[in-house]
């Protein structure tokens, strides 16, 4: 027998079956629990201590909800046609949120995803003009994904080979590409437009602002909990079977839950008519099952590839990624480049929740930028490095686009502008505060 | 010393007629008009521990370092199971079955234990990192440690006492087969119980028959769990033989004076 009695008061082997021993501050609750009781109860001795996980951003979705529905003129906040513009303007905000995720996990920040999605926008949308390139719509959108990896692999070497911080290139790129962006959209008030009338630049079109069929809406959600919650289950079951660590089979299926509760309640709220008794609007629009996408495919390659792991290592402790072989700067280069890519999606989002227009006008980048970083902080990715998920910038991504629209509501008059910057600053402070407080209750450490 | 692939013959000091794993003969290093290591012959066997004793600054953790591939020696020569072998990178090292657990451990706190004792040689399965073998080959290697306070294989290695850390830092190391284990101050900053849980486990890796050298400046640690002790001396090897040979007055003086009892640079294996 070994144990460490100096550091773990209640620290045997026997304990480990016990209730309190799942209940410690340090160590996540569903590693420990063999029931969903005991599992409740160490989380809410992480909740205590400052490990909150996703709560605080959960929270505040419901706060802000409340707040707006008061504040804003006839309560018109929780109204199905404004929760539907508001999934519409958060995917930006999340796609953003998720690009910028992969390099804050290494501790780094990118500043120029706003000038550098809006690059990929106007990319995408100038290949298929007609008269013009008149690019096919897939063509044009990789060729904007790949345009805006290039600048992200350039930013990233910078970072990466010649040690520059990341935060000085991309404020530099930042600037450099916001300044590019006027010149190729053809002067302060250039723009381009797409068509809908053009079967090629309505897919791109159609990609915020087109709809599912309610019925194919409920079809797809069905596909994506019944796949979703059997891949889990079963991974689950195969892993206890083996006598691996797994989580209580309770807490599995409260997962599978609210997983199919939030996607029926989406789809719900998209389905009821928010048209009018002549022209009806209603189903889920395309743009959820692309985010949702985005959300598998980053959520795959950080948990599962060793690509992702060595994302988190580096986050945590180059030192030790470099010792165990790990090539830092080819990592850190690749994780600008995909943050880049994808920012550039993000920036075709935008495009096309501004139906199909880009302007100067359109968006900010440096509000974009701001929103971002804030979403994903608020959803729980650490500034510091080495703790996220891409989920989390889902999460945060919805919070931002709640604040902002529900913002743009409000009848105030000079008031609006300011508070459009403020609300979402004050909101970012706060969450750092959260991801600092909850770092120094684990020791001035950071963990995933 | 004219074979060019065989080890040198000479008096085994072990006593046991065995040949020694890891043999150094004759290394220098310098690091520009620096000399870091004058000539040092050392001897590890498998199934012993080493206890490697010197001053700051002696060259312990050169030495070290000439073995883990992470310096290369100006002259001298390293053989390894009896062939010469020229060990260019920590790459080399590991495929030779040289393991070395550095002083700060290099563990990733936010990453758990499983996947700190695999990073950088992850398994994979159709392209994805295969969780379930590895969870399985960690806790194997755990428990033949009987590292057992651990409470879930899977919390972060930031959630762990500096013992456990210590000893999932030093399973890592010895998971790859690995035949030679370098521990650079292994209870440096540890507390007496946690002290105990390490030296219990360098004795376990003993047992396993692999060769263990410890650096550290704790002579009681040294004196427990040595069966050998290696002196460096500003850069030269003062005294190296079993470990009933000295006290800890001698290995004292030789780590400071270079000498014991007025006699200098004694030669290997004449200490008793």
């Amino acid at each position: 027998m070994t144990a460490d009695a100096g550091e773990i008061p209640t620290g045997t082997a026997d304990d480990l079956t016990a209730a309190d021993a799942a209940a410690t501050a340090d160590v996540p609750p569903e590693l420990l629990a063999h029931s969903l009781r005991q599992y409740l109860r160490a989380w809410w001795v992480q909740v205590r201590t400052g490990n909150s996980g996703v709560l605080p951003v959960v929270l505040a979705m419901v706060l802000v909800a409340i707040v707006f529905e008061i504040v804003t003129p006839e309560h018109a906040f929780l109204r199905p046609s404004n929760l539907v513009y508001i999934f519409g303007l958060s995917t930006v905000y999340m796609v953003l949120a998720m690009a910028e995720t992969l390099v804050l996990l290494l501790g780094e920040i990118d500043l120029s995803v706003g000038a550098v999605a809006m690059m990929g926008g106007v990319i995408a949308f100038k290949l298929v003009q007609q008269p013009g390139p008149d690019w096919p719509w897939w063509a044009a959108v990789l060729a904007a994904l790949v345009g805006c990896g290039i600048i992200g692999a350039l930013q990233g070497t910078l970072t990466a080979r010649l040690k520059i911080p990341s935060f000085v290139v991309t404020l530099g790129g930042f600037l450099l590409f916001s300044g590019i962006l006027v010149v190729v959209l053809g002067g302060a008030d250039g723009n381009v437009d797409l068509s809908s009338s053009s079967a090629n630049q309505r897919v791109i079109y159609n990609m915020v602002q087109g709809l599912l069929t309610p019925v194919v809406g409920w079809i797809v959600l069905a596909v994506v909990v019944v796949a979703a919650g059997a891949a889990l289950w079963l991974r689950a079951g195969a892993r206890r079977r083996q006598g691996l660590v797994t989580p209580p089979v309770g807490l599995t299926a409260i997962k599978i839950a609210v997983v199919a509760v939030v996607g029926a309640a989406v789809v719900a709220i998209c389905t009821i008519n928010r048209g009018s008794r002549i022209i009806s609007v209603q189903g889920v629009p395309w743009v959820i099952p692309i985010v949702l996408g985005v959300l598998g495919v980053w959520t795959l390659v950080l948990q599962r590839t060793r690509f992702g792991r060595y994302i988190y290592a580096i986050g945590g402790n180059p030192e030790a990624a470099r010792r165990a072989g790990v090539s830092l700067a080819g990592i850190r280069t690749w994780s600008f480049a995909l943050c880049s890519a994808t920012a550039g999606l993000g920036g075709i989002l935008l495009g096309s929740f501004f139906f199909g227009e880009y302007s100067t006008n359109t968006a900010d980048p440096g509000q974009l930028v701001l929103y971002s970083v804030a979403a994903a902080v608020i959803g729980g990715v650490s500034l510091f490095g080495g703790r996220g998920k891409a989920v989390h910038g889902i999460l945060g991504g919805l919070l931002i686009g709640g604040i902002a629209y529900g913002v743009s509501l409000l009848n105030l008059g000079q008031l609006s502008t300011p508070l459009q910057y403020m609300l979402p600053g004050v909101v970012l402070i706060g969450a750092v505060l959260v991801d600092v407080l909850s770092r120094r209750g684990s020791g001035g450490v950071t963990r995933v | 010393m004219t074979e060019m692939n065989e080890a040198p013959n000479g008096t085994d000091p072990s006593g046991d007629g065995a040949e020694p794993l890891l043999r150094l003969r004759g290394i220098d290093k310098h690091f520009g008009p620096v000399q870091a290591l004058y000539g040092v012959d050392l001897d590890l066997y498998a199934g012993q521990v080493t206890g490697l004793c010197g001053d700051n600054g002696a060259g312990k953790s050169v030495l070290t370092r000439c073995i883990a591939g992470a310096h290369q020696p100006d002259h001298g020569e390293i053989y390894f199971g009896g062939h010469q072998v020229h060990i260019r990178s920590t790459r080399d090292a590991s495929a030779l079955g040289i393991e070395t657990v550095y002083q700060d451990l290099a563990l990733a706190d936010n990453l758990d234990i499983v996947q700190n004792m695999f990073l950088g040689r992850e398994r994979l399965r159709r392209g994805l990192l295969d969780e379930d073998a590895m969870e399985k080959r960690a806790a194997e290697t755990l428990s033949t440690l009987r590292v057992t306070t651990v409470r879930s294989i899977r919390q972060p290695v930031a959630s762990l006492s500096g013992g456990q850390r210590q000893a999932v830092a030093v399973a890592k190391a010895v998971m790859w087969n690995s035949k030679l284990v370098l521990l650079d101050e292994p209870t440096a900053a540890l507390g007496v119980v946690q002290t105990r849980t390490v030296l219990d486990l360098i004795e376990r890796l003993r047992d396993r028959g692999l060769a263990v050298m410890v650096i550290s400046h704790n002579l009681n640690d040294v004196f427990e769990v040595a069966d050998r002790i290696a002196v460096l001396y500003l850069g030269r090897m003062v005294a190296d033989g079993p470990a009933a040979g000295f006290d800890r007055q001698s290995v004292v003086e030789y780590m400071t004076t270079g000498a014991s009892n007025g006699r200098p640079l004694e030669p290997a294996g004449s200490v008793s």
